[in-house]
């Protein structure tokens, strides 16, 4: 027999014993928690501010993401230009996303340039005007690329999918339209902004080859802001779901395909359940060689990609079929994931199977670990949802000793048809 | 500096090992010669449609996933207009599993008739989701007919029309494979926590033996110098106006190319970049606005595209990006401008080396364009770019008789 016949030995992943490397913490003056990785080939930094300021925190609609998005866009010494201009000259990015809790600032750059960099990324945290110009200019492109994105029926899925499970009054499931643009104005930013980030409650992850005098620097520059760690966060919402299950609808009347959301509402990270149905997860949707790809896409073709996931929130979160399918294959496909799910309610998980996707997962643990701008996101991860490294190694020992029972129970208590959303968009 | 180590096969197969024990894991990325820019203009997306039945199955071994993934790896492919490349990342210790999947598919597939019926199907999905069902998403499709005559650029690696996909038959397949997947027309590199000695040892193991086609030279026809400014029309029912307009440029191996690529960053690096200086924020004529090339092997194009705001007219959005080109030819940049494109142009390549996965894939990207060293003298290339040379190269290429353009107009409107 040829020799090709015959796999290599393998050592079984699932046998790894992994270690998340230590994290440094340390508190500026004014007791802002600083956490830093250091490692790596390159001489590069990254330095990620995280701010209590998602869209949880406004109190009207879309006034976390613009502040956001223009902190670049002036300050009391230097216009937009002169900000830009100043990064992108020593080759830095720097970048900034809103979140539902969070928003971030994070500045990437070589090592050498660092310095240069720093004072100028503070004044932005307490020197910021919103220019009435900037933020019209901003308003007017936002409208054009929102109309651009309202034509997408994948774009149109995800808003109305998220509406369905948590209500539109609730961050997780409210959206943009044209007329919340019109409503913006400069006060409304000047506002959450002071609240938010010049006296906001805000943690600092640093990541990369470090240099020795990183804390120092930090302090100087960022150790005496107005930040305010223990700024009181309360703020609830109730998700309220939509109570009808089914929706189609038609968006463009010359859609070749359908945009296919199917999803149920789920608790959270801290649920006992949650490490039980990430690994179900991976076997129903959530790798290349999961059951809805290998049936959908693989054996059927009716899709080019067909994925589920458990969302990342906070608080409340979705477990989601997610695929864009040809229009005369739209139903076919819907049936097909309800095959799936119902199979894993009725049926054990082969061994065979389940060796596969626990060795699938260990190596993926592994490699997500194998660089300091890896491991500072795991750590933030752990830290923003108040999690401590066990939560890490539980999600490890699980992976190690779920078994087929197990994940069947997971599977009849969160994988039935009926309490799931059912989405299509044209 | 990254460091490596070469060697090359009997069958003509090159091997180059880049080690990095910094990380458990081990990256197998294997490169081939061959992309949309080798297809036969009446069988288009074929290179792109045989990475999707490269994962079908080989001739020993049926599935090819499911023994990486119980190894704890995983992987991916893609295809431009000039090359395919596989990769797959797994611990370290089960390097082999790799090698022997890769040998194995080289050595030849399994040409499973089922494979090739339902990856036909999927990349008619894929055309759709991507080119089809989303707004614009037919520019470059009509962009690229219009600018190359007679160059395989001249269509996008997804394919002309759906049909040639459609089409596709086992005894295409066959022949494809045959003549492109061969040893000699492929680069393997393996970086990671590995030692090179132990690694050209599998390597002569598993893939010694997979015989060489015969030289298969490229003969790729030449694209003439365009004398004469194209010019096409669209109407589509999208919601606002677009532009877009491009330019031949030089070949990747070119002092041309190093200068065009500064030039996009000029006009469209970023939020300090020219373009959207100028046109987004000053005279406020476009919502977006980007300048940018592909990075061909060949000569290819620099590109502007932007979405005019509504009520702006296409000629007097067109006429501003005229004089944002009449500027860089007129007038000497700063030396300012050309060291900040420069810095970040140093940045962004430090940056792509971050990964050893990004590491694997530019040290075959290099070999495959001659030699795997000039990844640590890629950016001494952009530092001998002179302001003048800016200026000579806008001169050059920023003539109308080397443009197309496509107005994009709104149904809507």
């Amino acid at each position: 027999m040829s020799f090709r016949k015959q796999a290599p030995a393998i050592q079984n992943a699932v046998d790894f014993d992994l270690k998340l490397p230590a994290i440094q913490q340390f508190a500026l003056d004014n007791n802002i928690p600083v956490y830093s990785i250091h490692g790596g080939t390159q001489d590069v930094i990254m330095i990620e501010f995280v701010f209590f300021a998602g869209n949880w925190y406004e109190e009207k609609n879309i006034i976390a993401a613009i502040t956001n998005a223009l902190l670049k866009n002036g300050t009391k010494t230097k216009n937009a230009l002169a900000i830009n201009e100043h990064f992108e000259f020593y080759g830095a990015y720097l970048n900034t996303h809103t979140y539902s809790e969070t928003a971030t600032v994070t500045l990437h750059t070589l090592n050498k340039n660092l310095e240069y960099l720093l004072p100028v990324l503070a004044e932005l945290f307490t020197d910021c005007i919103f220019p009435e110009e900037e933020l019209k200019t901003y308003i007017k492109n936002a409208k054009q690329r929102l109309e651009v994105n309202l034509k997408k029926c994948d774009f149109v899925a995800n808003r109305l999918i998220d509406e369905y499970i948590y209500g539109h009054n609730h961050p997780y499931g409210k959206y943009s339209t044209i007329a919340d643009f019109d409503a913006i104005e400069k006060n409304d930013l000047q506002d959450f902004y002071k609240a938010n980030y010049t006296n906001g409650k805000c943690m600092i992850f640093v990541a990369g080859k470090l240099p020795t005098n990183i804390n120092n620097l930090l302090n100087k520059y960022f150790g005496n802001l107005p930040f305010n760690y223990n700024k009181e966060l309360q703020k609830n919402y109730l998700p309220v779901c939509n109570k009808t299950k089914k929706h189609s609808i038609i968006n463009d009347t010359d859609g070749v395909q359908n945009a296919i959301r199917i999803a149920r509402s789920f608790p959270n990270k801290i649920h006992p359940d949650y490490n039980n149905a990430q690994i179900l997860n991976t076997i129903l949707g959530g790798f290349f060689g999961s059951r809805l790809m290998k049936n959908i896409r693989e054996d059927k073709g009716y899709t080019y990609g067909i994925h589920s996931f458990i969302q990342n929130h906070f608080h409340q979160t979705a477990w989601m079929i997610s695929t864009e399918a040809g229009k005369d294959v739209c139903n076919a496909t819907i049936e097909e994931v309800y095959k799936e799910m119902k199979l894993l309610c009725n049926e054990p998980i082969s061994n065979d199977e389940l060796f596969l996707v626990k060795n699938y997962l260990m190596g993926n643990l592994l490699s997500n670990q194998s660089g300091p701008f890896q491991v500072i996101a795991k750590w933030k991860s752990l830290i923003l949802n108040n999690l401590k490294e066990d939560f890490y190694y539980n999600s490890i020992h699980t992976i190690k000793t779920t078994n087929a029972k197990d994940l069947q129970e997971i599977a009849n208590k969160y994988l039935n048809p009926a309490d799931f959303y059912e989405l299509t968009v044209l | 500096m990254i460091h490596f180590n070469k060697h090359t096969l009997h069958n003509g197969l090159k091997i180059i090992v880049h080690e990095d024990n910094s990380t458990p894991m081990a990256v197998v990325n294997i490169m081939y010669n061959v992309g949309a820019r080798d297809e036969d203009p009446q069988k288009t997306g074929f290179a792109h449609l045989f990475e999707h039945l490269m994962f079908g199955g080989s001739i020993n071994i049926p599935e090819y996933d499911e023994p990486l993934q119980k190894a704890g790896g995983d992987n991916n492919a893609y295809t431009t207009n000039d090359l395919t490349n596989y990769y797959c990342v797994l611990p370290a210790q089960n390097i082999e599993t790799a090698f022997w999947l890769e040998s194995d598919r080289m050595l030849s597939l399994a040409f499973n008739k089922k494979s090739l019926n339902v990856q036909r199907k999927v990349v008619c999905e894929e055309f759709k989701e991507h080119y089809i069902n989303k707004p614009y998403g037919d520019i470059w499709h009509n962009m690229r007919n219009l600018a190359f005559d007679v160059h395989p650029y001249k269509w996008m690696t997804i394919g002309k029309e759906l049909s040639h996909i459609e089409n596709a038959t086992i005894e295409d397949v066959k022949a494809f494979f045959f003549k492109h997947y061969r040893p000699n027309n492929a680069i393997v590199v393996v970086a990671g926590n590995v030692q090179s000695n132990q690694i050209f040892q599998l390597v002569e193991k598993w893939f010694g033996n997979i015989p060489s086609s015969e030289n298969s030279i490229k003969n790729i026809p030449k694209e003439p110098q365009q004398n004469n400014a194209k010019f096409l029309e669209l109407q589509a029912n999208v919601p606002l106006d677009a532009i877009i307009k491009t330019w031949h440029i030089d070949a990747r191996l070119t002092k041309g190319y190093y200068a065009a690529d500064l030039i996009t960053e000029i006009f469209g690096g970023g939020a300090s970049s020219r373009l959207y200086n100028s046109l987004v924020k000053n005279k406020k004529l476009f919502s977006s606005i980007n300048c940018y090339h592909f990075g061909s092997i060949d000569p290819g194009l620099l590109t502007i595209e932007g979405k005019l705001i509504k009520g702006i007219k296409m000629q007097e959005a067109e006429n501003a990006i005229e004089e944002e080109l009449e500027k860089l030819k007129s007038t000497l940049i700063e030396n300012n401008e050309l060291q900040k494109v420069k810095n970040r142009t140093e940045s962004m390549i430090t940056f792509e080396d971050i990964s050893v996965e990004s590491r694997a894939n530019s040290l075959a990207m290099y070999e495959l364009l001659g030699d795997a060293a000039w990844m640590n003298t890629e950016l001494e290339k952009y530092q001998e770019i002179t302001i003048h040379d800016i200026q000579q190269y806008a001169q050059t290429i920023f003539n109308t008789k080397n443009s197309s353009t496509i107005h994009y107009y709104s149904k809507n409107n």
